[in-house]
């Protein structure tokens, strides 16, 4: 090959770089392993994690442990799905384009939302896209208005965001486990792009999407909805509310936990913002024999075409997850997401009685709520999800460091693979733990997510 | 189907391919067959608003095919009076008849004797195939 | 020229089976009453649903999901997964994309129930195993790139450019500047602008020199105090290296700017140099290119950074740190969220640690010297392809853009073939298609006049190479004698030339409603 080039050897190849920047030693990582120590490697890493299949888990907080069916893996494995590139070349990408045009209809479908895109690439990082829509729809306008029932995440994430969009964000707390609409119309005013709000809400709590939307709407600014997707199999959807744009995390459909991602995010607006759309969007069409095919869509909103004046930066977001999304979806089916979403209900209903019945758990708000609740224990959180794990439950998600108002507060996520049985053994366990701690809770326990208690 | 190569002699045209027919304090904008053939079919073209002005040597608006979006500059400076509501629903008339029924916009011209800097249609072909 | 035993079709006479088959989406197949799943009984007491939760906010009917059954999904989705061209099945030879095969073993590892079935906000003290594979990733990464300090959070490349950008914003507020403008190269890839702007930036091009490298006169005449990142990648994406590097970087630190690389390119140097070594403030890697992520159609992926020292105080959190285990016991691994000058977060959690799982695997299977030889195979690659491609007819009429020793990638003009064949490069690509390879980039960069950007990695064979310059060499034989045969294809694809332009102007974006 080398011949075939005209050089004498692979170093000429590397002629263009400046000896001064050679590397000119090995690179200091361990020496490659062969498949079977590199396999053993990686399970020792992962033998060392309290994994769902170890603890029962009823954590939450933005990602669920729902069943994801055998299906979703047979078909997210295929080679087809798995190893091409994002669908440029669109005679040989049908299968792709296909996908997303299904998955951009589910979204659509849920969300009550005309228009929809193809992911992004989580939850909290499309809020802050929404935002840069908002800001671009309404040049001029630089503030948003935020609900703190917005995931944490979300919450920090749109800070980040802007300071580069030169934007101010306000928070507007909750009240009772709810964002209450007047206090949200206080802090909108002429300046505000867009009202931020999360249903239901990080704390579990339903929110009221028409009445909020509303508010945000008096002031002329757009409504912005992060809601759970499951929960759209019972809510009414964001678009009949007047919210204008719906996005959220889609973890929970048919995607695994895999601490914390790949995931994805979807996101869908009214009609008129279509050309403000970020990410990918998949359009039907017809080829030159009339075939029907798809394409990737309104192109020239995306960087490869506009660059410095694109809607958005995304290029690779989540496409292989968004399949697992609409498989998983057309797994349930039109009457297996309601029935899904009537389990879940009923027995996060159950969860709340059982729990609630414990000596030292009260609820933190009486809000209806969906498949997650937040509960106050008289104990140190940190310390009583510890105890609990000793018995092989993950307790749920302690919310003080991001709400130190609620620093005795427990996020407690019920899915449909948390049997009654589960809930039972749950409060039993819960009761233990806070009758052993069987002290007053003190300013600085809750702080950390390191627990306090050595073991 | 986009139209036959032709720079019309009774418009006046701007190095940035977009032409102007002159009609008193009157003028109607588009782009030239040039603009459009290297544009390729065109998908979308929102018009600026009724009342705006546009000023000469401005980009006053884009048009986009599929992949590409093009500036429109305005070849003299004026208030816009009418747009091409037409182009809404068939845009791709700007290819197939970029100086007729593919124009853009018609503009009250706030000063006309800037007319005098545009170029004719031979001087325009030539930049062309310079 | 080798004989090509079977020319592909030069018309659509005989369609193909897949040509014959309708597009019908899922929705159109549901049949009333039809389900798959079946859930498990609620086992907890009755409740109505108006009883739980007010009617006002229930939905009044259903979302209008699919109604089939399993078998109908799964011969539903396999039907159209045929409809696709993979990387498992020939060769992608995409510019800037580096395509290169996908491992299984790394799905295998992600799959592990450690790992899959691990929540995010698991409490650290029983997550060490994940948070361990998290700092060896680190610990990888901060060795190829050359600078000591990571966060794994970005979700992509351009999620990473974002993050790099947010840094300097944060880097100079902390001296008290506020610059405004941020330079890119006419070359660069469509997010870096992109990302200028959502940043806040105003973007400023930096032109590029006969030699296909930057412009370094231009580059200094546009420094300034106002300048707030130089962003580059190197080699850059016309293939080639740029050798100004040092000059480039000395020039941006002395006006006090960042630096930043975009890490698109780095499968043509590991473990031959490193952009900390070249003077790199700030690196996003993505995993999905050289670390070996599989594409997935679009995703996913992740754009980890590495910076220097003094870029390290405004990485996101949270932070992973290591503490030594006390007596000889092992050390932990934890999550720190105090850090005051961090820009924050830029999405939940830790990141997409699937990713990192296969990564990681990737790098452990390589090892060091495994890297090396990546890419040294990777720029060989390149090399020969381009070398047997000049010796057939893309000598000739495809020539290589800047007559520079590229490295892992080169980029190609079709201009002459367009003059002399009356073919673009679109034409020839749609050709290939029929040939049974994936095209290399197209109309990238926006400098080259019809551009073909072709990056084969190194994981193609000598044979896979000779097949595609020989593929290419009988395309333009077919349009030196008759140009319609590319003007029309493809032919044997599952769809013709798609309209892309009705597709914009009304766009049908979802299934219609019954």
């Amino acid at each position: 090959m080398l011949d075939a080039i005209g050089v004498d050897s692979l170093d000429e190849l590397f002629a263009a770089i400046p000896p001064e920047l050679r590397l000119g030693r090995p690179l200091d990582l361990p020496a490659g392993l062969s498949e079977t120590e590199c396999f053993d490697h990686l399970a020792a890493l992962a033998a060392r994690n309290a994994d769902a299949d170890s603890e029962t888990c009823f954590i939450g907080a933005g990602m669920y442990d729902h069943y994801v069916p055998a299906l979703v893996d047979a078909i997210t494995q295929r080679s087809e799905f798995l190893t091409p590139y994002t669908p440029y070349q669109p005679e040989v990408s049908q299968g792709g384009l296909q996908v997303m045009f299904e998955f951009q209809t589910a979204i659509s479908e849920l969300t009550g939302l005309p228009v929809a895109n193809a992911s992004l690439y989580e939850g909290p990082s499309s809020v802050a896209s929404a935002a840069y829509l908002a800001l671009g729809a309404h040049k001029g306008r630089t503030r948003l208005v935020v609900s703190r029932g917005v995931h944490p995440h979300s919450r920090e994430t749109l800070a980040t965001y802007a300071r580069g969009f030169g934007a101010e964000v306000v928070e507007v707390a909750q009240e009772d486990g709810v964002t209450d609409p007047a206090a949200l119309a206080d802090a909108v005013d002429e300046r505000t792009a867009a009202v931020f709000v999360q249903n239901p809400g990080f704390l579990g709590g339903i929110e009221d999407l028409e009445a909020l939307a509303a508010a945000a709407h008096e002031a002329g600014a757009l409504a912005i909805a992060a809601v759970d997707p499951i929960s759209l199999s019972v809510l009414r959807p964001p678009g009949e509310c007047g919210v204008d744009i719906a996005l959220g995390e889609g973890q929970p459909l048919g995607n695994r936990l895999d601490y914390g991602g790949p995931s994805f995010g979807f996101f869908a607006a009214t009609e008129e913002h279509i050309r403000r759309m970020p990410g990918r969007i998949a359009g039907e069409t017809t080829d030159a024999d009339g075939r029907r095919g798809f394409v990737l869509a309104l192109q020239t909103r995306e960087q490869h075409i506009r660059r410095e004046k694109a809607t958005h930066n995304i290029c690779t977001s989540q496409a292989l997850n968004a399949l697992a999304g609409v498989v998983y979806l057309s797994w349930l089916g039109k009457r297996g997401f309601t029935e899904l979403g009537e389990l879940l209900a009923r027995r996060t209903a159950y969860a709340r009685e059982r729990l609630t019945a414990v000596e030292g758990v009260e609820l933190l708000h009486d809000a209806p709520v969906f498949r997650e609740l937040a509960i106050r224990l008289e104990a140190p959180v940190l310390e009583v999800i510890d105890r609990v794990a000793e018995e092989g439950i993950a307790a749920g998600y302690g919310v003080g460091r991001e709400y130190p108002e609620h620093e005795d507060a427990l996020l407690v996520a019920i899915t449909e693979r948390r049997s009654k049985e589960d809930i039972d053994r749950l409060a039993d366990a819960l009761g233990r733990a806070i009758a052993a701690s069987g002290e007053l809770l003190t300013d600085s326990d809750n702080k950390s997510t390191q627990p306090e208690v050595a073991r | 189907m986009a139209a036959e190569e032709s720079y019309p002699e009774d418009l006046r045209y701007h190095a940035e391919h977009d032409w102007a027919r002159v009609e008193g304090d009157q003028a109607t904008f588009g782009i030239t067959w040039y603009a459009q053939d290297a544009l390729g079919e065109v998908v979308f073209y929102e018009p600026p608003e009724l009342g705006s002005t546009v000023a000469k040597d401005q980009a006053y608006t884009e048009v986009e095919s599929v992949k590409a979006v093009s500036d429109v500059y305005a070849p003299l400076s004026g208030e816009v009076t009418e747009v091409n509501g037409n182009l809404a629903d068939k845009p791709e008339t700007v290819n197939e008849d970029p100086y007729g029924q593919g124009w853009l916009v018609k503009v009250k011209l706030s000063d006309p004797s800037e007319a005098d800097a545009l170029l004719d249609a031979a001087a325009y072909r030539e930049l062309l195939s310079g | 020229m080798t004989d090509i035993p079977t020319q592909p079709p030069t018309n659509a006479d005989a369609q193909t089976p897949q040509q014959r088959e309708r597009a019908t989406t899922i929705y159109e197949r549901s049949v009333e009453g039809r389900r798959a799943a079946t859930l498990p009984p609620a086992g907890v007491p009755e409740a109505q649903l108006e009883d739980l939760i007010p009617a006002g906010l229930l939905r009044e009917r259903p979302a209008e999901l699919p109604e089939v059954s399993e078998p109908e999904i799964v011969r539903h989705y396999n039907r159209i997964s045929r409809r696709n061209f993979d990387l498992d099945t020939g060769p992608y030879p995409l510019g800037s994309c580096t395509m290169k095969h996908n491992p299984r073993l790394n799905e295998r590892v992600a799959a592990l129930p450690g790992h899959a079935r691990l929540h995010p906000a698991q409490a650290p003290r029983r997550a060490q195993g994940a948070l361990e594979l998290m700092w060896r990733l680190e610990r990888a990464l901060a060795e190829i790139c050359g600078l000591p300090h990571v966060s794994l959070q970005p979700s992509a490349g351009s999620h990473g450019e974002l993050a790099g950008l947010l840094l300097t914003r944060a880097y100079h507020a902390d001296r008290g500047e506020e610059r405004a403008r941020v330079l890119t190269p006419d070359t660069s890839h469509g997010t870096n602008p992109a990302t200028v702007t959502m940043a806040g930036y105003e973007v400023v091009k930096v032109a590029t020199d006969e030699r296909g490298g930057v412009e370094v006169d231009d580059l200094r005449d546009k420094l300034g105090d106002d300048i707030a990142c130089l962003m580059l990648t190197n080699p850059n994406t016309l293939g080639v290296f740029d050798e100004n590097i040092a000059e480039i970087a000395r020039l941006v630190h002395e006006v006090g700017a960042t630096l930043y690389y975009d890490g698109a390119n780095l499968n043509a140097i590991m473990g031959h140099t490193r952009p900390g070594d070249m003077g790199f403030d700030i690196v996003h890697v993505n995993l999905h290119k050289s670390f070996s992520q599989p594409h997935g159609g679009g995703g996913p992926g992740a754009g980890p950074i590495a910076v220097s020292d003094r870029i390290e105080p405004y990485l996101p959190v949270p932070r992973l740190v290591r503490s030594e285990g006390a007596n000889g016991t092992a050390p932990s691994f934890d999550l720190d969220h105090e850090r005051p000058k961090s820009i924050g977060r830029l999405r939940g959690f830790q990141g997409n640690f699937g990713v990192f799982a296969r990564s990681y695997a990737y790098i452990r299977s390589l090892g060091g010297d495994g890297l090396q030889e990546a890419s040294e195979t990777a720029v060989l690659n390149a090399n020969y392809l381009l070398a047997r491609l000049r010796e057939g007819r893309a000598g000739r009429l495809l020539p290589l853009a800047f007559d520079r020793l590229p490295m892992h990638e080169f980029v190609l003009s079709g201009a002459p073939a367009k003059r002399e064949l009356g073919v673009k490069t679109l034409d020839i690509a749609k050709r290939l298609l029929d040939y049974g390879f994936h095209p290399p980039t197209i109309y990238f960069p926006l400098l080259v006049d019809e551009a073909l950007m072709i990056e084969p990695t190194e994981t193609e064979t000598r044979e896979s190479l000779d097949d595609l310059a020989d593929a290419f060499d009988s395309i333009l034989g077919e349009a030196e004698n008759d140009p319609q045969i590319l003007l029309g294809a493809p032919y044997t694809t599952p769809v013709r030339r798609l309209d892309e332009a009705a597709a914009s102007r009304r766009p049908v974006i979802r299934q219609s409603r019954g």
